[in-house]
């Protein structure tokens, strides 16, 4: 009796000293799920899920107060990403933030620019270069199509401009939308 | 090693109509008013233009250069001038543009000095021939075309065996390989054995199907005896000329999933790239022109045609007698792998290896999808070993990653499964859907790490630029403090020396102190 005692309660102070040290020294910095929804959102800072930023809106998902489908560059395939990594039922887009579009770039008129570099300071990504009173331009390859730029230029001269699609870029259709629903 | 035939698992005997095509050797077509050469004709990036609209070009000039390692060099097809670079239609199931350079020949046929071959090559070293196939821009002509330099370049850690090489030739229709290796054979194994002085590789096995008894004799004639180069027949199976099932054929190895034939010590070549290595190397000719196979029900006199890169589809067409009335549709490539074309105005290129004009009773029937009914006849004839049928339920469904799960990539696209499937789905659409997605998306997560850290140093810099203004504003405010105790002092002299100014007036004997004082 006394033996097997001391023997189990030497057993739980081993184990729990064991705990207690991988506790300390595998501590787990940061919040790891915060990490994992943000490497699934588009990155392109847009803001149009309501939050100021991807980082903003993952730990926002990760509290519980925002839903996952609130991603409109993300579309469909974040919003199932999403779904798969927290367990959850897919939802479609929530109608609220706006609608799924094709990818765009922002292009300056640079008749137009007038040098302010309010866009550049928009720009979240900084793919915008230019300076005070220099003609401004957008890097296409860097730019994310947030459209953060186009409100704040007092000039109108920033459009959108749909990507073109290349032979590097071009997908193959679903296949015919009527077996879809056979 | 054994010369058994290890047969692969599935696949299916078609009905070849080979005989249509291979009645004539192959003929030069006579050059077109325009040539239109895609820069990218390749797998990898694309060629950069090196000449400029107005240019007189020589044939075989390279008039763009490889951009990086996997990519590859486009040349001149004939001499004549450069009259614009380009977006033009190329072959390509979009049906986009590309950019291209247009060149008007002017009949001369001159050949670029540049362009100067040995037969003593087996006195180069084999980074020099390697060298010599990269700059004549030679890619894989079986269709694919993928570089070949890269393919012959296994690298460190992957010591290479033995060559394949690929006259299997199993699609139906396209017979082009055929007519090469009935009509070219010392060139295809010359080819082969500059390939293998590149490789290393300890012996040649060159696989060709059963029903192409004048190849086979051609090239064992050729062949002669030799002790390290074997001319295999290959049973007539489609897709026996699949990179993966000709290997498996003929030495009973495997390429792992995900892997490439050089992990086993292994590399395949198309007798098409055979000879034209063969061509760079002993002529000093890049490729600028091959064999195609022109044919269908749809085309009035099918044959074979020696082709420049860049002649267009209809000018081609039109030299193998120009279609019928029953021609319905315009196919690259053969009835199982090819994609169909809504112009004939788009250019041949290093790839493209048969046009089949289907006639109207030759294009398949308009599947009428139904249901799934799970009976596995997919699975069986899958010369891949994969499970068709899961890859389409999750391809389907658009969960790109339990397809690739069911390993997708592995999946040839060769059509036995939607060929066989009784419910007649489209189950390749669903696969070349789904790769093409995976991909985008491997794109956009790259774009998306590239905005997130560019997002970061965004911020950053907005610290840093915050701090360095409270710094700024910090050492201003200092300076005005400065500035004002200066001020003080300054005020405070004056005052000073206006109380003496003073004192002198009061008392003139005070001058020596004061300028002591100052």
């Amino acid at each position: 009796m006394i033996p097997a005692v001391v023997v189990l309660a030497a057993i739980a102070a081993v184990a729990g000293a064991l705990l207690g040290y991988a506790a300390v020294r595998f501590r787990v910095e940061g919040d790891p799920v915060v990490d994992q929804i943000e490497s699934l959102l588009p990155q392109t800072q847009c803001g149009q899920c309501g939050y100021p930023g991807c980082r903003p809106y993952a730990e926002a998902i990760a509290r519980g107060e925002a839903d996952i489908n609130r991603c409109v560059p993300g579309g469909e395939h974040t919003i199932r990403a999403l779904a798969d990594l927290l367990g959850r039922e897919p939802k479609p887009l929530d109608p609220e933030v706006g609608e799924e579009k094709a990818p765009a770039v922002a292009v300056i008129d640079e008749e137009l620019c007038i040098g302010c570099t309010k866009c550049i300071q928009a720009c979240p990504v900084d793919a915008i270069v230019g300076a005070a009173k220099q003609m401004h331009t957008v890097i296409a390859e860097e730019c994310t199509g947030c459209e953060l730029c186009v409100p704040v230029c007092p000039v109108d001269c920033i459009h959108m401009e749909p990507v073109p699609v290349d032979l590097e870029t071009w997908r193959w259709p679903y296949p015919g939308a009527a077996e879809a629903h056979a | 090693m054994s010369a058994r035939i290890h047969p692969f698992h599935g696949g299916l005997v078609l009905d070849g109509r080979k005989a249509l095509s291979t009645r004539t050797p192959p003929a030069p077509v006579p050059l077109p008013e325009r040539l239109v050469v895609p820069l990218h004709q390749h797998i990898g990036a694309a060629a950069e233009p090196v000449v400029e609209p107005g240019q007189r070009v020589l044939k075989g000039e390279p008039i763009a250069r490889a951009a990086g390692y996997v990519s590859a060099a486009v040349h001149a097809p004939a001499s004549g001038t450069v009259v614009a670079v380009e977006a033009h239609p190329v072959p390509h199931p979009s049906g986009l543009s590309a950019p291209c350079v247009v060149i008007e020949p002017d009949g001369e046929e001159r050949w670029h000095e540049g362009c100067r071959g040995t037969a003593d090559w087996q006195a180069l070293a084999p980074e020099a021939l390697r060298a010599r196939v990269r700059a004549a821009g030679i890619v894989g002509m079986g269709g694919a075309g993928f570089p070949t330099h890269v393919k012959l370049n296994p690298g460190p850690g992957r010591a290479i065996h033995t060559l394949v090489v690929n006259g299997a030739e199993c699609e139906p229709y396209i017979t082009c390989d055929d007519m090469l290796m009935r009509t070219r054979p010392q060139a295809v194994l010359e080819g082969a054995r500059i390939m293998q002085r590149i490789l290393g590789a300890r012996r040649v096995l060159v696989g060709i199907e059963e029903d192409k008894p004048e190849a086979l004799a051609a090239l064992r004639e050729a062949a002669g005896g030799a002790p390290d180069l074997e001319v295999r027949a290959v049973p007539v199976r489609y897709p026996s000329g699949g990179e993966r099932q000709l290997i498996h054929l003929l030495t009973g190895l495997e390429v792992p999933s995900e892997g490439l034939p050089a992990d086993i010590g292994v590399v395949c070549q198309n007798v098409g790239t055979a000879a034209a290595v063969r061509d760079a190397v002993v002529e000093g000719k890049p490729l600028v022109s091959r064999i195609v196979t022109v044919t269908g029900g749809g085309v009035a006199g099918p044959r074979n045609l020696e082709v420049p890169v860049g002649t267009p589809f209809s000018h081609v067409i039109a030299h193998a007698g120009g279609y019928t009335d029953e021609a319905a549709r315009l196919i690259v490539g053969g009835p199982m792998m090819g994609f169909a074309v809504r112009s004939d105005a788009v250019p041949v290129t290093k790839t493209v290896n048969c046009l089949l004009v289907a006639a109207r009773e030759e294009v398949e029937p308009a599947r009428d999808p139904r249901p799934c009914v799970r009976c596995g006849a997919c699975a069986e004839v899958c010369p891949a070993r994969l499970l068709p049928q899961q890859l389409y339920w999750y391809a389907r469904a658009k969960d790109f990653d339990r397809v690739q799960d069911y390993k997708l990539f592995d999946c040839i696209e060769c059509g036995c499964c939607a060929l066989v499937c009784p419910s007649q789905l489209p189950l390749v659409d669903y696969y070349r859907y789904a790769k093409s997605e995976i991909w985008a998306l491997e794109r956009e997560r790259e774009r998306a790490e590239r905005a997130r850290r560019r997002h970061e140093a965004h911020v950053a810099r907005l610290e840093r630029e915050r701090a360095e203004r409270e710094a700024r504003s910090r050492a201003r405010r200092r300076r005005a403090t400065d500035r004002e105790a200066r001020q003080a002092a300054v005020a405070e002299a004056l005052e000073r020396a206006r109380a003496r100014r003073t004192v002198q007036a009061e008392g003139g004997h005070a001058e020596g102190d004061g300028a002591e004082d100052a």
